[in-house]
């Protein structure tokens, strides 16, 4: 009987361990960022800092053209994924009869264990070279290719998240409306669809999140170009985005030199991003979760 | 109120039975506010059927769940008071909860079978105590069955899965479990609420023959089984305690109003 | 008055119609939607098959790269990935499952429970490249382990517990309370029910979140850049602290940065990766619908 409270209680130990190395985890990355990344703050003025020119050769460490274009292929891919990928949920949830549901869903979580690497591929040997053919552009590799492709990444988490949260709105609401009248579709934009509100949102807040993270699809077919995107047109020319830019420079830079401290600085504003959009997408929740409870209680 | 030590007589051999369960003043009260339990004051006797009925949210299931310390689970904001177990205070801190629970055997409302076989529900609890000659988990597994009148059913299909059973069948397995450890009390909450009449029958049989051997707290489900099963009976109303005396008693002849008011019918 | 009673059921008004219509079309616009995010999916999957696989041999699977990748097989690339893949897991799989357990069963409902699960959100939403930083300034450079298996596993483990932890929880949630509350009815501890009960019902989903989280970390590339990854290694590692070269960083170089890189080759390790992906995802949906059709509860 004593060797058993000490096993268990050894064990209990080492799960409670478990339990909080996420803290330790995200304290962790956030001060080894902090570490290699806070001498920019001091190596390189802030005007020059958020100027507009990255050209680190000749020391112009300038990250503005690196957000923007982050920004902006992170904004096509959500005009893309978020209409397709609702409305996808919004299908598989509600309308798909079972045969249907039991094809689609092992094709979407297929999308979603498809490498980034992989589908940067396809976007040099066959997305680009469409574009640059149908939209009769110089060359393919632009915002717009890596907005396509990133919604192609995106589309997957917001599927599962949106469905997962469609499906779990209770039954007695859309029988609910159905009694009294509704059609099935207005039952699906009136009832179930604002009841499942906070899920979709945040199906749609990780997706633009994954968007914004994403590191080899856009290296490969964004072209590159750390230029300002100046209007529209820029959607269909080469830009580079932070994550790219990190990427394909820090192999090349010297231990501890600007330019390495500074692409340090670029994952802490990725860090800082991403944290942003986590807590936002959590408070909704949380909120949506309470106010539920207590019309439900 | 009825005071701790005022222990009903048994009328026929005149012979005063030892309470098997001493409740003091106990007071358990939940977080939510929902079921409490208010100054409780109760005599549960040894190797008998002790009912505790009344409306819903009275208290009963949290009292049952008192005694084998179940509501430790549960998030408990007030607990005082005492509640001895053969002069043994079950509430003490010091008190090991693990040897208590295998003392004293629970069937719950909805028969819970665990997703193993029906052999293995059973040798489930005395693996857990560390017994593992299998000599002895199969005696075991065949007098509780037996115990439980469920042995004859299910005697050739031990290694099936016991969710293939009825659920009259589920319930009586559910009880067999509750006596495998052998234990010194049964706790029993509304035991036939989702049972046909005949399995009802079979579960109330059953009880009338173990109460020689152990003391019997139940809930029943309704006013009736409460008259046909319980030698003491417990009216039990927001929490407190209203009326206790032997079973042929309070129903026939209930003291107090709203005792009688409940068991006519008018509220409920 | 006898108006009310004789209501033809024929004639339908105009309301209803215009409803119908609506419905109809928002189905159809539904549909679509579908159509077109799943499309894609096949059409990638038959094509990098069908330009790949005439160039799948035993040799190239099993043989070293030569003339700097140009020619030869990938198999150094199959053999980082493989124990890769299996560093991470050795690494995340204690520490997620562990964690989920703690959040499952023991966690109380407090300020501090929050944060982890906090931590847990903000973990699955950083940028891919930003664990490559991580890893790099932590393991690669402060601990002295160099480009190595050790810390790419490191790395990649980091950033597959979130995944594993979420998907774990759900599993273990989704066993009904009754059986645990019946474990400790009988004098189970808290552990053994866990360990007798509420574990091995939740192993089916377990595992296969477990073999989600793997197929992606063995995808990745980003985490892998800075950390384990070499470019043209033809010898396989002898050790935790060799470099190696890895499946999808394999893909990656030899896609952009390989001049006169045969495209078959390019297509033929697309469709090692590909079938990989495919293989763990079919054994996560098998491991997952024999779970269900053999639930006990």
């Amino acid at each position: 009987m004593q060797s058993r409270n000490w096993k268990e209680f050894l064990i209990t130990r080492m799960i409670k361990v478990s339990g909080y190395s996420a803290i330790i985890f995200v304290v962790m990355i956030f001060i080894f960022l902090l570490r290699e990344g806070s001498a920019t703050i001091i190596e390189v003025p802030l005007k020059t800092l958020f100027s507009t020119r990255w050209y680190p050769i000749e020391g112009y460490f300038g990250i503005l053209p690196l957000i923007c274009g982050s920004i902006i292929v992170t904004i096509g891919a959500t005009l893309i994924a978020v209409p397709l990928g609702v409305c996808c949920a919004i299908f598989i949830a509600e309308i798909a009869p079972r045969w249907v549901r039991e094809i689609l869903k092992p094709l979407v979580e297929l999308l979603a264990g498809l490498p980034s690497v992989m589908l940067g591929f396809l976007g040099i040997l066959v997305i680009a070279p469409a574009v640059r053919q149908i939209l009769n552009v110089p060359t393919g590799l632009t915002a717009f290719t890596g907005a396509i492709l990133l919604a192609g990444m995106a589309i997957p988490t917001i599927v599962s998240v949106a469905e997962d949260s469609l499906d779990s709105v209770p039954r007695t609401y859309r029988d609910a409306a159905l009694a009294m009248g509704a059609t099935k579709w207005q039952t699906i934009w009136r009832v179930t669809l604002p009841a499942a509100r906070s899920g979709v949102l945040t199906a749609v807040m990780l997706g633009v999140g994954r968007a914004i993270g994403e590191t080899m699809t856009v290296m490969m077919v964004t072209g590159n170009a750390p230029v300002m995107p100046t209007g529209l047109g820029s959607l269909f020319r080469p830009v580079r985005t932070m994550t790219a830019t990190i990427a394909a420079e820090m192999g090349e830079v010297a231990n501890g030199s600007v330019h390495y401290h500074t692409l340090f600085f670029i994952g802490i504003v990725l860090f800082v991003i991403s944290l942003l959009i986590n807590l936002v997408a959590a408070r909704i929740v949380f909120r949506q979760q309470k106010r539920a409870e207590r019309i439900l209680s | 109120m009825v005071s701790a030590k005022e222990t009903p007589t048994l009328v026929n051999n005149g012979i005063e039975p030892k309470p098997k369960i001493l409740i003091e003043n106990l007071t358990v009260r939940y977080s939510d506010g929902t079921e409490s339990l208010r100054q409780i004051n109760l005599a549960i006797p040894e190797n008998a059927i002790t009912v505790l009925f009344g409306p819903a949210g009275g208290g009963k299931s949290t009292l049952l769940r008192t005694i084998n310390r179940l509501n430790d689970l549960a998030d408990v904001v007030e607990l005082s008071g005492h509640l001895y177990l053969d002069g043994r205070d079950v509430l003490a801190k010091d008190r090991d909860v693990i040897a208590l629970r295998r003392n004293i055997g629970m069937v719950f409302a909805r028969p819970v079978v665990l997703p193993m076989s029906i052999r293995q529900n059973l040798t489930y609890a005395l693996e857990l105590a560390g017994v593992r000659d299998s000599e002895r988990l199969n005696q075991a597994v065949e007098e509780s069955l037996k115990a439980a009148a469920l042995w004859q059913e299910v005697e050739d299909r031990l290694d099936e899965p016991a969710v293939r059973l009825s659920g009259g069948q589920q319930q009586r397995l559910c009880i067999a479990r509750a006596l495998v450890l052998k234990p010194e009390v049964i706790l029993l909450d509304e035991p036939t609420s989702g049972l046909d009449p005949i399995s009802t029958g079979k579960v109330e049989s059953s009880l009338q023959v173990l109460k020689e051997d152990y003391t019997i707290v139940l809930v029943p489900h309704s006013v009736q089984q409460a008259a046909r099963v319980a030698d003491y009976a417990a009216f039990m109303l927001d929490g407190r305690l209203v009326e206790y005396a032997e079973g042929k008693l309070l129903f026939t002849n209930p003291k107090d109003q709203r005792t009688e008011d409940y068991v006519e019918g008018r509220f409920g | 008055m006898t108006d009310s009673a004789s209501t033809p059921s024929k004639a339908k008004p105009r309301n209803t119609k215009r409803r119908n219509l609506i419905q109809r079309l928002g189905y159809a616009g539904l549909i679509l939607a579908a159509i077109i995010t799943v499309t894609p999916i096949i059409l990638i999957v038959v094509y990098i098959y069908s330009r790949g696989l005439p160039a799948i041999s035993l040799e190239f699977l099993t043989a070293m790269p030569k003339d700097g990748m140009r020619a030869g097989g990938i198999f150094p690339a199959i053999v980082g990935t493989f124990w890769l893949t299996i560093g991470t897991g050795v690494i995340a799989v204690p520490l997620g499952v562990g964690a989920a357990i703690y959040l499952s069963e023991y966690a109380p409902d407090n300020r501090w429970t929050r944060t982890i699960r906090i931590a847990i959100i903000n973990l699955a939403g950083i940028p891919s490249v930003v664990y490559g930083l991580f890893g790099l300034g932590l393991f690669v450079l402060f601990l002295h382990f160099g480009t190595s298996i050790l810390a790419g596993s490191l790395t990649l483990a980091i950033m597959t517990i979130p995944v594993i932890i979420s998907t774990s929880e759900e599993a273990l949630r989704a066993v009904p309370n009754s059986f645990r509350v019946v474990s400790i009815s009988v004098g189970g501890t808290r552990w053994q029910t866990i360990r007798r009960v509420v574990l091995p019902q939740a192993l089916p989903g377990i595992l296969t979140g477990v073999i989600l989280g793997l197929e992606r970390a063995a995808g990745e590339t980003a985490p892998i850049l800075f950390t384990v990854a070499a470019f043209f290694l033809p010898r396989l590692p002898s050790s935790i602290f060799d470099a190696t070269m890895a499946l999808p960083y394999h893909l990656f170089v030899i896609s952009t940065q390989v001049p006169g890189m045969p495209v078959k080759i390019q297509y033929g390790t697309a469709v090692v990766l590909l079938t990989f992906v495919l293989g763990m995802n079919s054994v996560a949906t098998v491991i997952r619908s024999r779970a269900r059709a053999r639930r006990q509860w």
